[in-house]
């Protein structure tokens, strides 16, 4: 299946026809998830109202890590087999995880300054996160260094697998050390410490997230296949 | 060995020791990765000798029932790890969910073992819960905790 969808034609076949229902349920799903998690769930027993922020803040937190995760797991395999359609997945994917890493900054901030009362702290989840949103920089910045955007690929996809130990620190940080951060409601072996109220919008958020993401990523690897065949055509001509 | 499983195994053996020399980075920086101390490792580092006095540190825990004193702005209270407690006191604004068995953290120095703090912010858990259910869980006696 992988092998198949490796080629850029046959992968743009294959989306061609499910393109339009992804964008339909990720709009459909966020559509809901933000009405339950805005009007139609309860106010928390200490936060009041300010929890609702924690609807929009765990999606971008989440897929911050997750975007990144799969940026290396492509970089890794553009590396070994030398795959450039890898490479070309792996730059599409990167500039969604930096706006998801920077709006996970933000809207956390926004939460700490009325609950623990404090825009930013530099306590491990936080430092951590911030690392994450400095890799995607790092990332974007070195695939496009070189005048010849192949020429980048590679660098890059070494330190996008370098970034990959951070994300289990960020996972863990609040485990390992005491930090101001509170620590996982969600994942964690007790079960989720969350009340199903709350839940529930946040898992609709969370599909409507990832069908988002999967919807401008498709968006991305389109355009950068269009830009690729675009220079080697010039080339040709040159 | 062909090209492939040669980057392959290179790639597997600089993770490993990425992963390791991270893993000794972080073990041999514990001490400033901690945002904050609990009474009881400060009450060991005291112990101890491994803390300086004349340093601004933080410390984090319960805040202890029936502790809290108040004399107009000034404000004492207890914080507590369930094993060992300090005396903390403060001169300024409390944030929103200040009150008894919050986690809190206190920014400030030691002074003749009490805790004099210039900043103090409040920790939040992990629970989740509208306030119904509080109210219930609380009537009920199935309240851990806060």
């Amino acid at each position: 299946m992988i092998n198949y969808l490796a080629n850029p034609n046959r992968f743009l076949n294959f989306i061609k026809p499910i393109e339009f229902s992804i964008g339909v349920f990720s709009f459909l799903f966020i559509f809901i998830g933000l009405y339950l998690s805005l009007f139609n769930s309860p106010e928390d027993y200490q936060q009041g109202d300010t929890v609702r922020i924690m609807y929009i803040h765990v999606p971008f937190a989440w897929f911050a890590s997750f975007l990144y995760f799969s940026i290396s797991i492509a970089s890794i395999f553009f590396l070994i087999w030398k795959h450039p359609f890898a490479d070309i997945i792996a730059r599409s994917i990167a500039p969604l995880g930096l706006i998801f890493s920077i709006l996970t900054i933000l809207t956390g901030s926004l939460w700490g300054k009325p609950m623990w009362g404090t825009w930013w702290v530099w306590d491990a989840r936080l430092t951590s996160m911030l690392i994450l949103c400095i890799f995607y920089f790092a990332y974007i910045g070195i695939s496009n260094a070189f005048p010849r955007k192949i020429d980048g690929s590679k660098p890059a996809a070494i330190l996008a697998i370098v970034g990959m130990i951070n994300l289990p620190i960020i996972k863990f940080s609040v485990d390992w050390w005491n930090t101001l951060h509170q620590p996982a409601s969600i994942i964690r072996f007790d079960g989720p410490s969350i009340n199903q109220e709350m839940l529930i919008p946040l898992v609709i958020m969370l599909l409507g997230f990832l069908f988002m993401s999967i919807f401008i990523i498709l968006i991305n690897i389109k355009t950068n296949l269009i830009c690729k065949k675009y220079q080697s055509e010039i080339l040709k001509l040159g | 060995m062909n090209p492939k499983s040669q980057r392959l195994i290179i790639l597997f053996f600089f993770l490993t020791l990425l992963g390791l020399s991270t893993f000794l980075v972080l073990k041999s920086l514990e001490d400033n990765i901690v945002y904050f101390y609990s009474p009881s490792d400060i009450n060991k580092k005291i112990l101890s000798n491994e803390i300086d006095l004349s340093k601004r540190i933080r410390i984090g825990g319960l805040v202890k029932e029936n502790s809290i004193l108040k004399k107009g702005k000034k404000i004492s209270f207890k914080i507590h790890d369930g094993i060992d407690e300090i005396l903390v006191t403060y001169n300024g604004i409390l944030p929103d969910l200040f009150r008894e068995e919050q986690g809190i953290v206190a920014l400030g120095k030691i002074e003749n073992k009490n805790f004099s703090a210039i900043e103090i912010l409040a920790k939040h858990d992990e629970n989740y819960m509208p306030k119904e259910v509080s109210d219930m869980l609380k009537k009920n006696g199935k309240w851990k905790g806060k």
